[in-house]
C-alpha cells in the first residue's frame, strides 16, 4: 500500500458559537478523486478551505506528501512553505472563474503566472507552454491574447483550469466547478476534466452539490449535513444504495428528466 | 555632507527665522531620519513613516521635500531638477523653498551639489560618495496596479511572490512584441525587493546599480520611505529572451551633440519642426561650455550671448 497522498484527521471548525465542520477525516491516495457533497450550509466549502490552506481550522491535521520531506502537516507549515505547495503541487478551480483568473491579463499570461512565479523566465518557453494548454483545454490558439472577459462562462472554466494544471500539480481542489455553466457545457467539461484526471494521475477533491458530477468524477463520496460527515463510501455504492436517511433524501431528491 | 573650500553657507547665508531649519520641526526630522536608515538598513523596503502637510500639493514631491529636509545641514549645497532640467517650476520652488527655509547655498551644477533632489531623472554626470540624491515618488508600490490591496501586496514582498511583476512584462511583449514599459520600471534590489525606481526613464535604469551616492525615495502622499545604500547591485528585471533594454531617442543632442544622454523632444514651431535637446540641462551646458556643439547649437549659443 502506498503512502497517502493526503491524511485528514480530525478537522474542526468553528464560526464563532456555529459549526462549520467538525471532526472530518480521510485518506487521499494517488489518483484518487475524492467527492464531497451535501447541501448549501452543510460546511463543505468550509471544509475544502481548511484542506486548501485558505482557513485555519481549530483542531486537526492534513498531512500532505511532500516531494522533498514525505507527509507534512500542511497547517503547521510556514506561509511561505503553504503559499509554494498552492503554487506547484496543489490547484484550486473556483466555482467562479473569475475568482480564479486575473481578468485583466490575456489567457496567455493568465496560463503563465504559475510558470512564472515558480521562476520561469524565458518568454517563447512560457508562451508555447500557455498555448499548448490553451489546446488541452480547448480554446484555440489564436485567443492567446484575448483577455478572459471576452471568453463565455465555460470558456473561463477551462481557462482557469489550464491556468491551475501548467505546474503540473498533484493535488487539485475543485469547488463546485460545473456551476452556473448550462448543461451542455457542463458535460463537456466533465469530459475534459475526466480525461484530465486520468491522463495525468491527478488526485482530486471535489466539492459539489451536483450527484452527477460525482457520479462521473468521483472514486468515493463523503456526504455532509450540518458540518457532519454522515456517510462516506465508494461512489456507486453510496449513490445506489444509501444508508442514511439524509443521503436517501438527496439521492432522491435528484431530478429524472 | 561637507564640500571642501566651501563654508560661506556657516556665515553668509540666512534662512528666514520664522521657519525652523528646512521647514519641519525637529521632532519629525528625527523621525523620517529613522526610517530613512531603516530603509537604508534594508535596501529596497518601504519603510512606513508619517508624512506632514507641506506646503505644497502632494504630487509636487512633497515626499522628497520631507527627506531632503531631514537630510539636509547648514554645510550642503542642493539641486534641484525636475525632469532632468533646474529652471522648471517644480524645481525652481522647490530650490527657492530650502533657499528661504534652510538657507543652504544652491547650485546648478551636479559636481557641486551635495544633495541632489530630483524628479523623474538621474543626473548623466556621475555621482560621487559624497552626494545624496532624493527622489520624489508618486506611487511606491511596484505591484500596486497588478494587486490592488496593500495587505496582499506586503505579503507578496515578504514572501518575495514576484511572478505577477514577469506577468506585467509578458503582457507588455505579447501585445507590443517588446517590453513596453518605457519609464518606473521595475527593478530587483540585491535579489531581494523588487522596488519601483520612481518614474524615471527606464535608460537611468542602469545608473540605479553600483551608484557611489546614496540614493533616498519619499513618496509624501503614500507615506513611504526607501533606500538604496552606496553600491548597491539593482537589476532590472527581464526575460532571457527579452532582455532588458535601456532606450533614449536615437538622435545626437541638437545642442551639444552629445550621443549618449537622455534626449527630449521639443517641438520648435507648428509646422513640424523639432528638436532633440538634452533633458538634463546641466550637463548639455557643461558641454557647449567645453565647446561641444550639435547639429543645430552654434546659433543658438550665439543667440544667447
Amino acid at each position: 500500500m502506498t503512502t497517502p497522498l493526503l491524511q485528514v484527521r480530525g478537522i474542526t471548525k468553528f464560526y464563532g458559537a456555529r459549526t462549520g465542520c467538525r471532526d472530518v477525516g480521510f485518506d487521499l491516495h494517488p489518483g484518487e478523486v475524492m467527492g464531497i457533497v451535501g447541501e448549501s450550509g452543510s460546511g463543505k466549502s468550509t471544509l475544502l478551505g481548511c484542506l486548501a490552506g485558505q482557513l485555519a481550522p481549530d483542531a486537526g491535521e492534513v498531512l500532505f506528501d511532500t516531494r522533498e520531506a514525505g507527509p507534512r502537516d500542511t497547517l503547521t507549515m510556514t506561509e511561505p512553505e503553504r503559499r509554494m505547495l498552492a503554487r506547484t503541487d496543489w490547484a484550486f478551480v473556483h466555482q467562479q472563474a473569475r475568482d480564479g483568473l486575473r481578468m485583466g491579463v490575456s489567457a496567455g499570461g493568465n496560463v503563465g503566472e504559475r510558470l512564472m512565479a515558480v521562476g520561469a523566465r524565458h518568454y517563447g518557453d512560457i508562451r508555447a507552454q500557455a498555448v499548448d494548454w490553451l489546446g488541452r483545454v480547448e480554446i484555440p490558439d489564436d485567443r492567446v491574447d484575448d483577455r478572459p472577459t471576452a471568453f463565455s462562462g465555460g470558456m473561463q472554466q477551462r481557462l482557469q483550469i489550464a491556468r491551475n494544471l501548467v505546474t503540473g500539480p498533484r493535488l487539485v481542489f475543485m469547488d463546485e466547478p460545473t456551476g452556473g455553466l448550462d448543461v451542455s457545457v457542463q458535460a463537456r467539461l466533465l469530459d475534459l476534466l475526466r480525461g484530465l484526471v486520468r491522463e495525468m494521475g491527478l488526485s482530486a477533491v471535489i466539492v459539489t452539490h451536483d450527484l452527477a458530477v460525482v457520479r462521473l468524477l468521483a472514486d468515493r463520496l463523503m456526504v455532509m449535513k450540518d458540518g457532519n460527515v454522515v456517510e462516506a463510501g465508494l461512489t456507486d455504492q453510496v449513490l445506489d444504495d444509501p444508508q442514511h436517511g439524509y443521503t436517501q433524501l438527496l439521492v432522491s431528491s435528484v431530478l429524472q428528466v | 555632507m561637507t564640500f571642501e573650500g566651501e563654508n560661506m553657507s556657516l556665515q553668509g547665508r540666512k534662512h528666514d527665522a520664522a521657519y525652523n531649519f528646512a521647514y519641519l520641526d525637529e521632532q519629525t526630522k528625527r523621525m523620517i531620519r529613522r526610517a530613512i536608515l531603516k530603509g537604508l538598513a534594508i535596501p529596497g523596503y518601504q519603510v512606513p513613516f508619517a508624512s506632514r502637510e507641506m506646503p505644497m500639493p502632494y504630487g509636487w514631491g512633497t515626499g522628497g521635500v520631507q527627506v531632503s529636509a531631514a537630510t539636509l545641514t547648514p554645510d550642503d549645497t542642493l539641486k534641484v531638477i525636475d525632469q532632468g532640467a533646474d529652471d522648471t517650476t517644480n524645481a525652481v520652488s522647490i530650490r527657492k523653498f530650502f533657499e528661504r527655509t534652510a538657507g543652504v547655498a544652491t547650485t546648478e551644477a551636479t559636481d557641486a551639489a551635495t544633495v541632489i533632489q530630483t524628479r523623474h531623472r538621474i543626473p548623466e554626470a556621475p555621482l560621487t560618495e559624497d552626494q545624496v540624491l532624493v527622489y520624489q515618488v508618486p506611487i511606491p508600490e511596484p505591484l500596486r496596479f497588478l494587486e490592488p490591496r496593500e495587505t496582499e501586496t506586503r505579503k507578496m514582498h515578504s514572501l518575495g511572490e514576484y511572478g505577477l511583476m514577469h506577468v506585467k512584462l509578458y503582457e507588455d511583449i505579447s501585445r507590443h512584441g517588446a517590453i513596453a514599459t518605457s519609464y518606473a520600471y521595475p527593478v530587483k534590489v540585491e535579489g531581494g525587493y523588487v522596488m519601483d525606481p520612481s518614474p524615471i526613464p527606464k535608460f537611468d535604469n542602469p545608473k540605479l546599480s553600483d551608484c557611489p551616492a546614496i540614493q533616498l525615495f519619499g513618496a509624501g502622499r503614500e507615506q513611504r520611505i526607501y533606500a538604496l545604500p552606496p553600491y548597491t547591485r539593482v537589476a532590472s528585471l527581464d526575460f532571457e529572451d527579452h532582455p532588458f533594454e535601456p532606450s533614449k531617442a536615437d538622435h545626437p543632442c541638437d545642442l551639444c551633440g552629445s550621443q549618449g544622454s537622455y534626449l527630449d523632444e521639443v517641438i520648435t514651431d507648428d509646422r513640424g519642426g523639432r528638436i532633440f535637446v538634452c533633458s538634463d540641462t546641466d550637463y548639455c551646458r557643461t558641454r557647449r561650455e567645453a565647446g561641444h556643439t550639435g547639429p543645430q547649437g552654434a546659433p543658438d549659443a550665439e543667440a544667447r550671448s
